[in-house]
């Protein structure tokens, strides 16, 4: 039987000369009729441009096709070679026989037009449907993503509806004319935890219900165990193996796989949580950091005069400690108050309510007068690009009034040299770096003023999974070297696991449970952590049917003069707490 | 609703600091209305004529006497009497407006209808040598002065074609239609080509980010043709930077456009306002202003309006 798709000796180039220019070098891979293959690597593998030449999307991105060939088995059996198929043979193909969802749900829908339009158009091009019955026909189609409330959403812009429901209506649109083949480039990268596994569970169910092909691109490999028949893992524009998927998640024979399989943080239950650094109060040893009943609360004012009428309860009563060399991480979903946490400890947001102390003394004598310093989310961003790594490094101790000299000088070479770069560094710019470089440079710029704490706000979750297991290891080097207490912030389980004492689950702005990182992920207590660490995807845990749940997290605007019932805590262990649940 | 009744709400403090600008400014430019007037011939007055000329006019009382009694006016819709046209401002600036407004409307259509497809076109073949040669042209368009188009476009149709531009008393549109037209036709391109340009530069950027955006990579997943693309996923996200600058174009148009006005001997805004800056006018340069100012605001006002019609995002007045 032909299969539906074979790839054969795929190559293709971007710029003037693409032959001189290939980043995918020789791509082969067969799909068959109903199989789901995952394909894995990190950025810069190939696997997203592999992806679009499949469709040829890849032309309108500057890619050419330098070589091979992409037989498609269309609906009436006949075959058809894409590679070399013209534009408007390529048009009837796109959405009707192959589908595509991509990694951004918020900016892949067309902001300025209504998402009933948007869907309502792959009928119109492929259907002839005008009218009245695209409109019933993209009302179905919503439905079919399980949109509660279809025919009012159908009105909606996508500014208005969440990034799962918009990825929601993406597969919608992909799937609107039953397309045989689904190509879904890192669907969930963007998402939440929980949306995400809601996400795989509907495209699960889709699948069985329509039969459908699916490639699936992923830099995930615990995700793939829940959905591949097969595994292509593609490293350097290369298929570096390719096999059924128990046989490449049991035994790799590749060494990158065998890397991307057990060097990179994978979410493992709580077993692989840090045992050492455990937490001693009777020692007498004052907290780094301790926040007392943190609230920020963001005033909403409307009419003519701006009067209140309510406020966002982004952080409602928040406290926790932190012990000098000590990990707490806070974690929790997009909107639920952890990042403005940090910045509330950081004061880059005003808190409502509060109190902090930052035990500086306490650590020792030699710490600053600013002992909390920060790194961000994204290297690229929050480096200057038209600042030397010299200046960069001064940045913080001209800010505080301090003065570059010699010592400062030395300080530098020797950071640069434990975050593991060369002392030439200094005369060079950012864009030089890669990103996991770029994150040491910020993770030595917050060192500069020899902090007691470090905020770390989603600092690894835009490096590549290998590239994250490096600087977590960094991380917690240079903590059992400096002493460094760390507030981690992360939306990311398995690099919680890998760097966490102590973890803070933080939802609707509130902690739920809190305790010994181990303890909390192991014997979850409260309903949420449950179900949070119920979504992460794990490799242990293959080819599990994922459930379908369409809660959303409740909103956080509440009225004028609003105050949360105070908590009632209940007691797990030494160390872990949960929120008495209502 | 509310936003606009907010936004009516600040005309009048702008339109009070304008007017406070101009009267102040008007007054520092040496010299005085009654020898802008009188010419050489004011070196003849006595001092007693000088005074009761002076006392008519209400230029003898102190500068903020007679700004008080100005705004009084204003207040009471008189905006005083032209020294030159010894008329009601008013009468006078209306009289110009309509004209001043045709040219610019003709001009944005002019501008909209070459600028917009121009754009789209160079962005759509971007780095080909068609899309080289329309920046070209865009690019002179810009830089070319109207005074030397106006005078080329002229002196082209006159020699090369023997015809001359319809000149003579300006013919309004609601009396003869056909040779309102054919007077402002040729204003209206030398002003519309220069704006066209600007139209073709930023419609052709913005084309080429929205192009690469996620959105239209969606489209042409679902197997959207490179027309629809284009026109119904591309257009409307590009032209919210083309209405900014076709408003801002269009308000400076409103201004009067002097040059091209003197070139085609066209009695618009711009030529009554120099004239009556170089006459002294004070009253009339005073009103002008004003009423430019005000219809600078509308359309500012229209332009945001505009946005929120093209992007669901953008809601006004929301903080």
């Amino acid at each position: 039987m032909t299969p539906l798709l074979s790839v054969r000796d795929l190559r293709v180039g971007f710029g003037r000369d693409p032959r001189a220019n290939e980043v995918v070098r020789g791509v082969s891979f067969d799909l068959a009729d109903g199989e789901t293959l995952a394909i894995v690597g990190e950025s810069g593998s190939g696997k997203s441009v592999t992806a679009l030449s499949i469709n040829r999307l890849i032309d309108f991105g500057g890619g050419r096709i330098t070589g091979g060939s992409i037989a498609l088995k269309r609906a009436n059996a006949a075959v058809l070679d894409l590679a070399s198929a013209r534009e408007p043979q390529l048009t009837g193909i796109r959405g009707a026989e192959i589908g595509m969802i991509f990694q951004e749900p918020m900016t892949s829908l067309n902001p300025v037009l209504t998402i009933g339009t948007q869907i309502e158009e792959s009928f119109r091009l492929h259907r002839g449907l005008t009218g009245r019955q695209a409109t019933a026909a993209a009302r179905d189609a919503l439905d079919r993503v399980r949109i509660p409330d279809a025919a009012r959403r159908l009105k909606y812009t996508p500014n208005q509806l969440s990034g799962g429901m918009l990825q929601r209506v993406m597969i919608a649109i992909a799937l609107a004319c039953n397309p045989r083949l689904l190509i879904a480039d890192e669907p969930t990268t963007a998402l939440d935890v929980t949306v995400q596994a809601q996400i795989m569970a509907l495209l699960a169910e889709l699948k069985r219900e329509t039969g459908m092909s699916v490639i699936f691109i992923t830099h995930d490999i615990g995700l793939v165990a829940g959905i591949a028949d097969r595994v292509m893992v593609m490293q350097n524009g290369q298929a570096v193996e390719q096999g059924e998927l128990n046989q490449i998640l049991d035994h790799p024979s590749h060494p990158y796989t065998q890397h991307l399989l057990h060097a990179v943080p994978h979410f493992a239950n709580g077993r692989a949580a840090r045992a050492d650094g455990q937490r001693d109060k009777d020692a007498g040893t004052k907290p780094a950091l301790e926040v007392d009943g943190l609230v920020v609360r963001f005033p909403l004012k409307s009419g003519f005069f701006s009067h209140a009428t309510g406020a966002v309860h982004a952080v409602d009563g928040v406290d926790f400690d932190l012990m000098p060399g000590e990990t707490l991480a806070i974690v929790g979903e997009s909107g639920s108050g952890k990042s403005t946490t940090a910045k509330a400890v950081l004061g880059l947001v005003r808190s409502t309510r509060g109190s902090f102390s930052v035990g500086a003394a306490a650590a020792s004598a030699a710490r600053s007068a600013r002992p909390v310093q920060m790194v961000f989310q994204n290297p690229y961003a929050s480096l200057n690009p038209r600042l030397t790594i010299e200046s960069i490094l001064a940045e913080p101790v001209i800010a505080t009034g301090g003065r570059v000299n010699a010592e400062t000088q030395a300080r530098m070479a020797s950071l640069l040299e434990r975050v593991g770069l060369p002392r030439t560094s200094l005369a060079r710019y950012p864009h030089e770096f890669s990103g996991g470089q770029r994150q040491r440079l910020c993770i030595a710029r917050a060192l500069m003023l020899n902090p007691s704490v470090v905020v770390l706000d989603e600092a690894v979750s835009a490096l590549d999974v290998s590239v994250q297991a490096m600087v977590l290891d960094l991380l917690v080097d240079l903590q059992r070297e400096f002493g460094l207490a760390y507030l981690f912030i992360s939306h990311d389980m398995a690099v919680v696991e890998r760097i966490a004492h102590r973890i803070a689950v933080i939802y609707a702005g509130q902690i739920v449970e809190i305790g010994d990182a181990a303890s909390v992920l192991s014997k979850p207590k409260h309903s949420y952590t449950k179900k949070l660490i119920a979504a992460v995807p794990t490799i242990d845990r293959r080819r599990e049917h994922f459930e379908l749940d369409t809660r959303q997290i409740p909103s956080l605007v509440r009225p004028p003069g609003f105050e949360p019932a105070p908590a009632r805590w209940e007691q797990f262990g030494r160390d872990h707490m949960a929120r008495v649940e209502a | 609703m509310n936003y606009l009744l907010r936004r009516l709400a600040t005309f009048p403090l702008v339109l009070l600091g304008v007017s406070i600008l101009v009267f102040v400014a008007i007054r520092m430019v040496p010299g005085d209305s009654i020898t802008a007037m009188l010419g050489t011939e004011a070196g003849l007055l006595t001092p007693a004529q000088r005074d009761a000329l002076a006392a008519y006019f209400g230029i003898d009382q102190p500068w903020f006497v007679q700004y008080w009694r100005w705004i009084g006016g204003i207040l009471h819709g008189n905006f005083g009497i032209s020294v030159t046209y010894g008329r009601p401002v008013l009468d006078v600036i209306l009289e110009r407006f309509p004209l001043t407004l045709e040219l610019a409307i003709l001009s944005m259509i002019i501008a909209l209808a070459v600028g917009l497809p121009a754009g789209i076109y160079a962005a759509t073949h971007s780095e080909k040598p068609s899309d080289l040669g329309v920046r070209i042209v865009a690019m002179i368009g810009q830089s070319t002065p109207s005074f030397v188009l106006g005078l080329l476009i002229i002196y082209t149709l006159s020699a090369g074609f023997g015809v001359l531009p319809a000149m003579g008393e300006f013919a309004p549109l609601w009396q003869d239609p056909l040779r309102n037209l054919s007077q402002l036709i040729l204003p209206a391109i030398t002003l519309g080509f220069a704006f066209a340009a600007s139209v073709t530069r930023i419609a052709r950027s913005a084309m080429l980010d929205v192009l690469s955006d996620d959105y239209v990579r969606t489209a042409r997943s679902k197997g959207a043709s490179a027309r629809s693309v284009i026109w119904r996923h591309a257009l409307p996200n590009a032209l919210i930077p083309v209405v900014t600058l076709g408003g801002i174009e269009f308000g400076y148009l409103l201004g009067g456009a002097v040059i091209v006005e003197q070139i085609y001997a066209l009695p618009g805004l711009g030529r009554m306002v120099l004239d009556a800056i170089l006459q002294r006018d004070y009253a009339l340069v005073q009103g002008a202003v004003l009423f430019i100012a005000f219809n600078f605001m509308i359309v500012n006002l229209l332009v945001d309006l505009a946005y929120v019609a093209l992007d669901p995002r953008i809601r006004l007045g929301e903080q």
